[in-house]
């Protein structure tokens, strides 16, 4: 069996009389409207198998109807799958009893929802206490932990109001207040944020990153918004018709999209966003090695003016950054004649950026240095240059693609 | 009668013989428990004096409404007292007190039970639907027949007009309960017991209300036609001046009909729609009360 905090396997959910009948015939290789228009079944998940890490934050992306909220309701069994198995912490969720499901919900699974799902009586802290209560947990007790989730969620001074009288992004930090008081070790989310404006949708995405960095849980989260997915997804999934057609990592798909489907959705996005130091490096600066002796200045010289290059790196002999000097430099201590050869002291220093670096700071550190910046892999060897022309190139292709 | 080709009339006649041949000892049971109730009541409202009672509907109506609302409802008072109705005002209250708490005694458990199944609501309404729109006298009929005269057979005939709002109203409250909030209940773990009372009880509570509402109306209009069969109060002016032909008590026993439904109904009306977000008042107490449990 894979391992993982919430591992899924093989799970189906038809809607309509005799669900078996109409898995099988999905084995079969009929399609799902061919199902329906004679079977009168609606596929809604379909032989879908992934697993989520302890900790990781999960997106599911997909269309409206692709199936996404269907699939999460499989997972707290607030809908009952036809077929399949849902294992969180190696329990098999799918063939729980009815007490112990109940048991396992109060304790140690929470969801939040698009529309708040807020109860209009209650107060805020009433709400928030809401599944302490359900647990049985004394009111002191319950009103106290509830107080403590308020103030993370930055509404502690809104305790007794109601939440008619809170903004939409208020009454979500409430909805999020009353999934965190249980203390639950996974929460689903459904579209938790897509009601706010989008202003709201990033605060509210700070208050859940945030949140995750002192207490680390296991989060899925559905949601339409790429933006949003890439910003908080350790991985997403997107899902077309009922199928989870590919799951990877922001930077997975939009290099190696499975399908047009998964690629659309990067479409609206500007992937160029997403670029790092690592895929716009390049070997277009010319490289001297320091093994033990500095390279010849006027060799040097020479070469960079054949081949037309403005600037020299220098590598020591573990491949590690020495430093950079410019052609006008070079042809400086030429003319003087003092320097046979470039000595490390002659060089100016850069600090190399890491390969994972996003374009945002590449393109900062361009702008303050005059030359072209080394890149260095995860070991420190120096692995290419970037420069402002190469930078300019790569962004124009992006765009293009 | 004889030529008739279908004749539904002798049928019904024949149950209603039946059940009075052979059922009468229950039908006395019912009937001494009910009557012993409504006496009850109204023994309770005319334990007070005047005066207090009205000062306590008069207090009702400025917690509730405002002041404006409260010196309508001590003028009409007032009225009725000095038109000399008073008296029979209260037995009309007490009566209609009674048939409503019965009703929705009944009425709110089986709205909740149609709610969750659909088998249940299909069945009832039809049921609902006949003994809303069948007229109101026609009950009078078979209640006067098996409860003998007075005040029971006018409470029942009342309970059985006036239920189905109760009923309806419920039952569509806990259904139109917004799915996410159910959902909200049920993935915190509610059992089916917590998810009825924290969860669609006090969201539906705004419906359900507008069925006690509606609830009291109806029976306060058919406790008037149920003096036809001497249930008493202020339906018997009514009566008596229709047999009489005296305008004149028409007219001030009719004022008086109207004034109290006035009152019943803005007092009643503003439990279930100015407070939804109950901040206090017997709405949020009773919402407090169920999400306790």
């Amino acid at each position: 069996m894979q391992s993982g905090k919430i591992v899924v396997k093989n799970l189906y959910k038809v809607f309509g009389p005799q669900p078996q009948e109409a898995i099988d015939l999905l084995k079969q290789g009929w399609s799902k409207d061919k199902i329906l228009a004679e079977k009168g079944a609606v596929i809604g998940v379909s032989d879908v198998s992934f697993s989520v890490e302890e900790g990781e934050i999960f997106v599911l992306m997909g269309l409206s109807g692709s199936g996404k909220s269907t699939l999460i309701r499989l997972i707290n069994r607030l809908i009952e799958p036809s077929a399949g198995d849902v294992f969180i912490d190696g329990q098999n969720v799918a063939k729980l009893p009815k007490a112990q499901l109940i048991d396992l919900r109060r304790r140690d699974m929470s969801m939040v929802f698009q529309s708040f799902a807020l109860m209009p009586s209650r107060t805020v802290l009433d709400n928030a206490a809401f599944g302490l209560e359900v647990a049985g947990k004394g009111r002191k007790e319950r009103e106290q932990r509830a107080m403590q989730v308020l103030e993370q969620v930055g509404l502690a001074s809104f305790a007794h109001k109601y939440p008619h009288e809170l903004s939409g992004g208020m009454q979500q930090r409430v909805g999020l207040a009353r999934a965190l008081a249980v203390d639950p070790s996974m929460i689903i989310m459904d579209e938790a944020f897509s009601a706010l404006d989008p202003l709201k949708r990033r605060e509210m995405q700070d208050v859940l990153l945030e949140l995750q960095k002192t207490h680390r849980r296991t989060i899925i989260f559905v949601s339409h918004d790429i933006e949003e997915a890439m910003r908080i997804g350790s991985r997403i999934g997107i899902m077309e018709g009922g199928r989870l057609v590919q799951v990877g990592t922001p930077q997975e798909l939009i290099d190696n999209p499975a399908n047009d489907y998964v690629r659309n959705f990067f479409d609206t996005v500007d992937t160029s966003r997403y670029l790092t130091a690592g895929q716009l490096k390049a070997d277009s600066v010319p490289l001297y090695v320091h093994n033990g002796r500095a390279p010849d200045t006027l060799k040097v010289c020479q070469e960079l003016q054949a081949q037309d290059k403005h600037y020299a790196f220098i590598v020591d002999e573990d491949n590690r950054f020495c430093g950079s000097i410019s052609l006008e430099k070079i042809a400086l201590l030429v003319e003087e004649g003092r320097h046979k050869s470039l000595e490390p002291e002659l060089l100016k220093h850069i600090d190399p950026v890491p390969e994972d670096l996003p374009l945002e700071q590449v393109i900062e550190r361009l702008v303050i240095n005059e030359g072209p910046i080394p890149v260095i892999d995860q070991h420190g060897h120096y692995c290419g240059a970037i420069s402002k022309g190469r930078l300019l190139t790569r962004l124009q292709g992006e765009s293009h693609e | 009668m004889s030529d008739k080709k279908l004749d539904l009339g002798s049928w019904v006649n024949d149950v209603v013989q039946h059940l009075l041949d052979n059922y009468s000892g229950a039908f006395d049971s019912v009937g001494g428990v009910v009557s012993g109730f409504s006496e009850g009541i109204e023994q309770l409202l005319m334990l007070p004096p005047a005066w207090l009672l009205i000062a306590i509907f008069v207090g009702l109506g400025l917690w509730r409404i405002g002041a404006r609302f409260a010196g309508f409802t001590a003028v009409s008072f007032i009225l009725i007292v000095m038109t000399g109705f008073w008296e029979q005002t209260v037995v009309t209250l007490g009566l209609t007190f009674s048939s409503t708490l019965i009703s929705l005694l009944l009425g709110i458990p089986l709205g909740i039970w149609a709610a969750n199944s659909e088998r249940v609501s299909l069945t009832i309404r039809p049921i609902l639907d006949f003994m809303q729109t069948m007229p109101a006298f026609v009950y009078l009929i078979p209640a006067a027949m098996l409860f003998g005269l007075g005040r029971v057979p006018g409470i029942i005939a009342t309970v059985i007009f006036a239920m189905p709002p109760a009923v309806r109203l419920t039952n569509l409250g806990i259904r139109q309960v917004n799915k996410e909030i159910i959902e909200a209940g049920q993935s915190f773990g509610c059992n089916s017991r917590q998810l009825l009372f924290k969860v669609q009880l006090p969201n539906a509570m705004p419906s359900i209300m507008a069925g006690v509402n509606q609830t009291i109306m109806m029976a306060l209009s058919m406790v008037i036609i149920a003096s036809m069969v001497g249930a008493g109060g202020l339906g018997n002016d009514v009566l008596a001046s229709i047999q009489r032909l005296d305008i004149g008590l028409g007219f001030e026993s009719g004022m008086a009909v109207v004034l109290l439904a006035i009152i019943l109904d803005r007092i009643t009306e503003s439990f279930g729609t100015k407070q939804t977000q109950a901040r206090g008042g017997l709405f949020g107490w009773f919402n407090a009360k169920l999400q306790r449990q």
